[in-house]
């Protein structure tokens, strides 16, 4: 469903991802683990559309055999694409219900569907808290506003499960959260794998692979896919650690 | 270099005042009237070197003669004209004053007690309540500027609501005024009374709303409030004046010990808007709080002067002011507020915040705090901004578009302000509209 091919993206003339090649297939969960600085964020924003990062030429990205790279952010999301930010932003002034509620029927007439009324949103909501064991005073709540971190990453999860993407991406959703919270994240994201949906996990800790565990692993280190393997590889990497990958890497330049 | 064209309209106003008819106004109003005179020809017409409307140009108002009317030609107004301009959608006494008069026949009383007076204030001059007018009208407004003593001079109705001791108002009392086109190229000196005695209580939406008419006209209103130990007023002013229509208004409020005032000012359609709201503090334990929406755009003035003045030991105000500029619009907020030496414990904040939606809009958004008592909180905050793009970015990421995503945020500023109001009869027409406004056009 996802295919990378040679993707180079650089801010300001300053290359940060230098040539990646992932594919992802329906069903998938794919980790992407890295040292802080090795572009995963990068990478995910720019999956995800955002502006401020130049795309070479040469690279190319289709989603659902779409070419994704020349399609506007909110274009990617209403085709399936999801991100779930590392560090999501507080939005005063407007609730989880109102803003999924808009972003839902964002969706649903990009794909010919009737837009959803506020009964039949809220039922859906509702169900949703209930799957992912959130607090139905969410849906009340400013968007993030005064959040703990951990409440705002659980946020993210219930906005994946609301939106129904086919490809959702994580971008170090379990960083920062104790073992409980990492507990219901992971519940959470497990509840959602399905046959037709994949997952792109980026994350710096191997201890979420013991709870969502993957079919590939990924090292992204400066850029570049420098080590592509199953799930044995999270726990090679951990028992190394990323300074093993330092040295074999960067004697190699 | 102004000041020529600029006094000969202030005579011009002046000479107009023989045509004010006097055939059965009472002595002590014809001696405000007087008074109200001697004050205009003391005074000059607002201008930009007078520090407090040094960012207020009001050049285009103060360059013309907008005639006062001093009777209620045959205006055409029945209940159709009415209902299309109301805004405001709920049960509520209504009184309807066009072009500055009082119409009874447009108006009902709705679940009013029987001692509360909403009425004309050209009536209550004359009949039962005369004495309370006597005793209020004029005692609580300071000399403002040129304008209030033209409102003077030429004070004849607007709105006299009277609330007698312990009576307590359930149902909001709309106080509807209407410019038709009788009123281009003049003015209304709408001049308002409200009194509510000790231990009352009322809400009073001041509803101004003019027909989109060509030509200019001048709404220059002044309200008289006082408010009685511990009595409690809500007030929700609406100004949705026609694009040409100005509306230059000072509202006073003389607040005794343990009162509450609440207002909520919301400034959404008109050329020029002036609200000027001055408030004292006179009896311990008093509190306001003073919100205000302002929405801005095109190549419009809205100025919200506050005026504040901490008189006695213990009272505690709050100011909060929203708004959202677009355009080439420009907007001046004043939060000031004076703590005299002996009101100590004062507990006073203010803050302003404003949404920018395009570069040519202007604010000047300033607290002025003079504090002269020690023991004292008094805390201010401005800001200025847009919404950031890391924020557009992610409704983007939610299937959401750029137009789309402003419209929500914009709405959802402007909520805070507009949910601290807890009238419904406004709540619901006023989010829709704002919903309306920012919403993207298709
Ligand atoms: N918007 C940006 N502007 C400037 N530099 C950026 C920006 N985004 C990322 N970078 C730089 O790119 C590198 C990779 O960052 P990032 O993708 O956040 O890494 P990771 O998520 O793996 O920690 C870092 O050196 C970072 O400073
Ligand atoms: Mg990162």
């Amino acid at each position: 469903m996802l295919e990378v091919r040679n993707l180079k993206a650089s801010v300001d003339g300053n290359p940060i991802l230098r040539g990646i090649d992932l594919t992802v297939k329906e069903g998938e969960v794919h980790a992407i683990m890295g040292p802080n600085g090795s572009g995963k964020s990068t990478f995910a924003q720019v999956l995800a559309g955002h502006a401020a990062y130049e795309v070479e030429e040469s690279s190319s990205v289709t989603f659902l055999g779409e070419d994704l790279l020349d399609m506007p952010a909110e274009e990617r999301a209403r085709l399936g694409l999801f991100l779930a930010f590392q560090y999501p932003v507080e939005i005063p002034g407007i609730t989880n219900s109102y803003f999924l509620k808009a972003a839902v029927n964002e969706i649903r007439v990009s794909r010919g569907l009737e837009e959803l009324d506020a009964m039949d949103f809220a039922d859906q909501l509702k169900e949703k808290m209930e799957l992912i064991n959130v607090d139905p005073r969410f849906a009340e709540r400013f968007v993030n506003h005064g959040f703990s971190g951990g409440e705002k990453k659980r946020n993210e999860i219930l906005q994946l499960a609301v939106m129904e993407p086919r490809l959702a991406i994580l971008d170090e959703t379990d960083s920062g959260l104790d073992i409980d919270a990492l507990r219901v994240v992971s519940e959470g994201v497990n509840k959602l794998r399905s046959e037709n949906r994949a997952f792109i996990l980026v994350t710096h800790y191997q201890r979420l692979l013991d709870y969502i565990v993957p079919d590939f692993v990924h090292v992204l280190y400066k850029g570049r896919i420098v080590r592509s393997g199953g799930k044995e590889l999270a726990l090679e990497l951990e028992e190394k650690g990323y300074d093993w990958l330092r040295e074999t890497e960067d004697a190699l330049v | 270099m102004s000041e020529i064209p600029q006094s000969k309209v202030r005579d011009a106003y002046l000479a107009l005042t023989a045509a004010r008819p006097n055939g059965n106004t009472p002595a002590w109003v014809q001696a405000l009237h007087a008074e109200g005179e001697s004050l205009l020809r003391e005074t000059e017409l607002p201008h930009t070197r007078m520090e407090e409307w040094r960012q207020t140009n009001i050049n285009a108002i103060n360059e013309r003669t907008f005639a006062p009317l001093t009777d209620a030609p045959d205006h055409g107004v029945d209940a159709d004209s009415v209902a299309a301009l109301r805004f405001v959608n709920g049960v509520c006494s209504e009184s309807v004053f066009v072009n500055g008069f009082h119409v009874p026949g447009l108006g009902s009383r709705k679940d009013l007690p029987a001692k509360v007076a909403v009425t004309g204030l050209c009536n209550a001059q004359l009949g039962d309540h005369a004495e309370t007018v006597k005793a209020h009208l004029n005692h609580h407004l300071g000399a403002r500027n040129a304008y209030t003593a033209l409102n003077t001079a030429f004070l004849q109705d607007g709105a006299f609501v009277h609330v007698p001791r312990n009576t307590v108002v359930e149902t909001p009392i709309h106080l509807l005024f209407l410019a038709t086109p009788a009123l281009e190229d003049c003015s209304a000196a709408i001049r308002n009374l409200i009194v509510l005695e000790e231990g009352a209580q009322a809400t009073i939406i001041l509803s101004f709303a003019g027909n989109a008419g060509a030509a200019a006209y001048l709404s220059n209103v002044v309200d008289e409030i006082s408010l009685g130990a511990n009595a409690s007023l809500t007030l929700c002013k609406l100004v949705r004046e026609g694009a040409q229509g100005n509306h230059l208004a000072t509202t006073e409020v003389h607040q005794h010990r343990d009162s509450r005032f609440h207002a909520h000012t919301f400034s959404m359609e008109g050329a020029v808007i002036r609200n000027q709201l001055c408030v004292n503090l006179a009896g311990e334990g008093a509190e306001c709080k003073l919100n205000g929406l302002y929405l801005n755009d095109g190549n419009r003035l809205i100025d919200n002067a506050l005026q504040l003045t901490h008189t006695v030991p213990r009272c505690s105000s709050r100011i909060a002011y929203k708004g959202i500029l677009d355009g080439k619009s420009k907007s001046v907020f004043t939060g000031k507020v004076n703590v005299l030496r002996d009101a100590q414990k004062t507990d006073s904040n203010q803050i302003s915040n404003n949404l920018m939606l395009s570069d040519t809009a202007a604010i000047d958004a300033k607290p002025q705090l003079e504090i002269y008592a020690d023991d004292v909180k008094c805390t201010h905050g401005a800001t200025v901004g847009s919404s950031p793009p890391e924020i557009i970015f992610y409704f983007r990421s939610r299937g959401i578009d750029e137009a789309t995503a402003r419209g929500m945020l914009t709405y959802g500023f402007a909520g805070e302000i507009v949910d601290e109001m807890n009238i419904d009869a406004v709540h619901a027409p006023l989010s829709a509209y704002i919903y309306d406004k920012y919403s993207p056009k298709i």
